[in-house]
């Protein structure tokens, strides 16, 4: 299903081997399908993951709406009353935090761009292993088949927030998801796991082998870069979430106490003595906060190609953003317990994790600081993707600021579980890595597809979605410092929080119009799939490789050899040169006229790189 | 009938939607057969994100002050009077960054929006400036780590040894909440005790727990520290009372406690305010199940003499529900009496 597009192009290429329909587009090996494959399941998430949010924005917005037109969708989910049911309204909270996050922002964004750029930009034929990417894909897909079922059980899904904490998520005498539904959250996240880890070794063995002679790590695009370093994190993270699940199905199945104990439910004491539910929270969390960088830096990896190309001007500091990304890389997995300030935690540990987590803000401000260098003095195209890459700083921005907040432990105090939290972390973390997402999609849609999408509607399509993000998430912060607490069904059952209702009715305004404007970008999606205007080979004028490919890239990317890489990626505008772009394939004994004088050095060097084997990876 | 003529309209817009916007795309392509490197739209764009920087800066300081009353919640505790001076000097650093980098995040690209036969700056790295936005905020952040640091630790060091100790309890979906009675001891607990009557567990085999009492709302007693011994029965659950700045989770199995000095009494916070409804409240931070959203807990702050008053006239737990007596210590029988203030008649 995923890329009927490609018929269009004949595939042409001197290892044509005949495909059928099954081996083309549904058991493919083909890293540019995987990716397509990758990009149409998390879009489908996205939508199913959106219109959750309606729901219960229509609950939070409109309490007094009757639902009964909901019924025949959500069943006896809505009440003899017309009202949404309390325990539905937090299934659904929760399955839009674990589709988001996972299968929209991890597959959908890693997922799809992992696939597609490492080979096209490193100069690779293929992924180090077509068969374990194929893997890769389809355990997520099966993954995905278990979670969407889960929606539609007797009892319902799970319903214990994303995070799933227990013992709420271990007992199903707590609350009617941690039955069933439950359990198939938790057999939805194994496979989930074992695809991103089947690709995440994939990406890094690609990376590290298979680069085209003369692409050194200090030649690579950041967006491999991000990929590469995002795969490191999920390779090491995400392994502890596997056992945190693991324990948790033990708890819930066999009897044993590793999370639960001193418990009395439902009229009786259970038996289990000495375990720790806050353990679970660690081990969620050491997947928990890397998985936000997880989310995070591919995002910034396609807004810092796509912001040096559309400014037309090198990335400032390309030294600087590798060494933040590794900065951050690595102080991700140092900092999760600022998630568990108010957890029961020794407050020693609080202090320690506080420390680390403000650390961690430097490495950000200095990305940020370096985007707006790169604007600095450019000549700038807005095309659609650019727009998105902007908005994402301004995301990056408004979201890292408010986590200075919290994490500081004595605000935290205040804040925690609030809507503060969820403005926070739905700029930084949500809406930055979608629009990541779609600044990908609307930069590399002629490379996937052939085709260009019409700009315009791209246009219109980020003022409205920009704006719409703002109104929904800017004003959760008033909500949150008043100390709105979140995952409540309702908010009149304390004269505390029985202010705001005009701004919540706002937010769900807001909330339903920006999912109305992602319709124009499926319309332009899939329209321009079939009937957009064909792309040149390279239409933004970009240095990288995947642009020196066929309009249509075939099986194994390059016709004849693969393209060999003698400098960086970011030689734009640069003086004395005859175009304002100098593709990485160019040697500097071309281009005599621009080089810098140390560039001059490198033509010896370049007889080096010409000696190397063309590595032709078949 | 309404409903088929409403479908129909609205596939007949879709469709005259669908023709203009194909209409549009093939003139298009006709015009842009002359070769421009950028369309009209960038200067559109450009100018939009004027619009945008313009009107967010003026629309949220406009609310930000208009609202201010509603969204700053008034503040009862002496420790968060010191976490929101935290938080506004946060407020004021980071919002100070905010502006600032917004302004020049779309002021460039207006600014800097392409122009045929100009060229960008090739302009790669300068290590001056990079160790200059590397050192500032790490300096900034050094400043706010130390001032978070002193007031978490301040928060977070053992209670005084004078604090009154009030232990809450919560459980799906409701909070429970204990006294140590006269001895300003509470008993010791057991979850296998609990039962339709001993809901919180209360373990009469301890001597301390013949004078707890469990009144239905917190009171509190103004500017002496309290101690709160917090626990949960069943799943997590997350004391949060806003006024006072406190939250600390309710852990099976893991007791948690947070100490505070409340500084207002509710008489005075309700004259504060003009509205003699207001009461201080606990609400339920942590996700918990169906009820949630509704584990409201009432809490009183008066003066101390009031209170002692009051912590006096209470009637230990025991004393109402005698028939646990039966729990009680052969040994301990005459002493749970006179704590509980039974008479010898009630047993017999």
């Amino acid at each position: 299903m995923a890329s009927t597009a490609t018929l269009h192009g004949a595939d042409v290429h001197e290892h044509e081997h005949k495909d059928n329909f099954i081996t083309k587009y549904v058991f493919t090996t083909d890293h540019k399908t995987i990716a397509k494959q990758f990009l149409i399941t998390g879009i489908f998430w996205a939508i199913i993951g959106g219109l959750m949010s309606l729901i219960f924005r229509l609950q939070l917005g409109f309490p007094d709406m009757q639902l009964d037109w909901l019924r025949p969708f959500l069943g006896k989910w809505i009440t003899d009353a017309g009202k949404l049911d309390p325990e539905f309204y937090l299934a659904l909270v929760t399955m839009h935090g674990t589709i988001m996050v996972f299968f929209v922002l991890t597959a959908g964004l890693s997922g799809t761009f992992a696939n597609f750029l490492i080979p096209l930009q490193i100069g690779a034929r293929d992924m180090a292993s077509g068969f374990m990417n194929m893997l890769s894909y389809w355990f997520f897909f099966v993954s995905s088949v278990i979670m969407f079922v889960s929606l539609f059980i007797e009892t319902g899904p799970a319903s214990g927030g994303w995070v799933v904490y227990p013992p709420l998520s271990a007992l199903p005498q707590a609350v009617s998801g941690s039955g069933l539904g439950m359990t198939l959250w938790l057999v939805s996240m194994t496979f989930f796991i074992a695809s991103t880890l089947l690709g995440g070794i994939n990406y890094i063995a690609t990376v590290i082998n298979l680069r085209t002679r003369g692409m050194s790590f200090s030649k690579l695009p950041l967006t491999i870069w991000a990929l590469f370093l995002t795969a490191v994190i999920g390779l090491l993270s995400f392994p502890v979430l596997f056992a945190a699940a693991l324990l948790l199905v033990f708890d819930r199945s066999f009897g044993t106490s590793f999370y639960l104990s001193e418990i009395y439910i439902a009229g009786e004491a259970l038996p289990n003595i000495g375990g720790s539910p806050v353990l679970y929270q660690h081990l969620f969390w050491f997947l928990g906060h890397p998985e936000v960088y997880i989310v995070l830096l591919p995002a910034l990896g396609i807004t810092s190609e796509i912001i040096a190309t559309q400014s037309r001007k090198p990335i400032f500091g390309y030294k600087a953003m590798i060494i933040s990304m590794l900065g951050i890389a690595v102080l991700s997995f140092v900092v999760w317990a600022h998630h568990m300030f108010v957890s029961g935690l020794n407050p020693f540990l609080g202090s320690v994790f506080m420390l680390l987590t403000l650390v961690i803000a430097v490495p950000s401000a200095v990305k940020v600081f370096n985007y707006l260098t790169t604007l600095w003095k450019g000549n700038i195209i807005f095309t659609p993707a650019m727009l998105f890459s902007i908005g994402l700083v301004s995301f990056f921005i408004s979201g890292g600021l408010t986590g200075i907040f919290l994490g500081n432990a004595a605000i935290d105090i205040q804040l925690h579980d609030t809507y503060f939290v969820v403005a926070h972390f739905h700029l930084v973390m949500g809406s930055a890595s979608f629009f990541g997402l779609m600044a990908g999609v609307y930069h590399w849609f002629p490379k996937m597809f052939g085709r260009m999408m019409d700009e315009k509607l791209g246009y219109i399509h980020f003022w409205l979605t920009f704006v719409g993000v703002y109104l929904v998430f800017f004003p959760m912060h008033y909500i949150g410092i008043a100390g709105f607490p979140r995952r409540y069904y309702s908010f009149t059952s304390f004269d505390a929080f029985n202010i705001f209702a005009d701004l919540n009715t706002f937010v769900s305004i807001a909330a339903i119009a920006t999912f109305g404007a992602q319709l124009i970008f499926l319309f332009n999606f899939f329209y321009s799939m079939y009937r957009g205007r064909l792309a040149p080979a390279n239409p933004w004028n970009s240095n990288t490789l995947e642009w020196t490919t066929p309009r249509n890239p075939g099986h194994g990317n390059w016709e004849g050899e693969i393209p060999t890489v003698y400098r960086w990626p970011y030689d734009y505008s640069k003086p004395g040169a005859r175009e304002d772009f100098i593709p990485q394939h160019i040697p500097y004994s071309a281009t005599p006229e621009s080089n810098l004088p140390h560039e001059n050095e490198k033509i010896e060097e370049e007889k080096e790189i010409e000696k190397l084997p063309v590595d032709d990876q078949h | 009938m309404i409903q088929i003529s409403l479908i129909l309209g609205g596939l007949l817009i879709l469709a005259i939607v669908l023709l203009v916007y194909r209409l549009h795309t093939l003139v298009s392509v006709i015009r842009s057969s002359g070769k421009k490197k950028v369309s009209s739209s960038n200067k559109i764009n450009a100018a939009l994100m004027m619009v945008f920087l313009i009107l967010g800066l003026i629309f949220t300081t406009w609310y930000s002050v208009k609202e201010f009353d509603t969204y700053n919640l008034p503040v009862a505790s002496d420790h968060g009077i010191i976490t929101d001076r935290l938080f506004w000097v946060t407020m004021a650093i980071t919002g100070i960054v905010f502006v600032l980098t917004h302004i020049l995040l779309f002021y460039f690209p207006f600014k800097y929006q392409f122009k045929e036969n100009t060229r960008a700056l090739f302009f790669p790295d300068n290590t001056k400036l990079e160790l200059i936005w590397t050192i500032v905020p790490a300096i900034v952040l050094t400043f706010l780590v130390l001032y978070g640091l002193k007031v978490w630790n301040d928060i977070t060091k053992p209670a005084p040894e004078n604090a009154e100790v009030v232990e809450i309890m919560g459980y799906q979906f409701a909070w429970r909440v204990r006294y140590p009675g006269k001895d300003k001891q509470l008993g010791e607990y057991d979850f296998r005790l609990i039962d339709a009557t001993n809901v919180s567990g209360i373990d009469f085999r301890d001597k301390s727990s013949f004078d707890d009492f469990h009144p239905r709302e917190m009171v509190l007693p103004k500017g002496r520290p309290v101690e709160l011994k917090i626990r949960a029965r069943d799943v997590l659950h997350s004391v949060f009372a806003p006024h006072f700045r406190l939250k600390m989770d309710a852990v099976p199995g893991m007791p948690t406690r947070f100490w505070f000095v409340p500084n207002k009494t509710t008489a005075e916070m309700r004259a504060e305010l003009g509205n003699d409804e207001f009461n201080y409240e606990i609400a339920c931070t942590e996700i918990c199940g169906r009820g949630h959203f509704s584990m409201r807990l009432l809490v009183k702050v008066v003066e101390p003499e009031e209170y002692d008053q009051w912590f006096s006239e209470q009637e230990p737990w025991l004393s109402r529900n005698p028939e646990y007596l039966s729990q009680v210590p052969d040994d301990l029988k005459e002493l749970a009496m006179i704590k509980a203030e039974l008479s010898e008649v009630t047993i017999d």
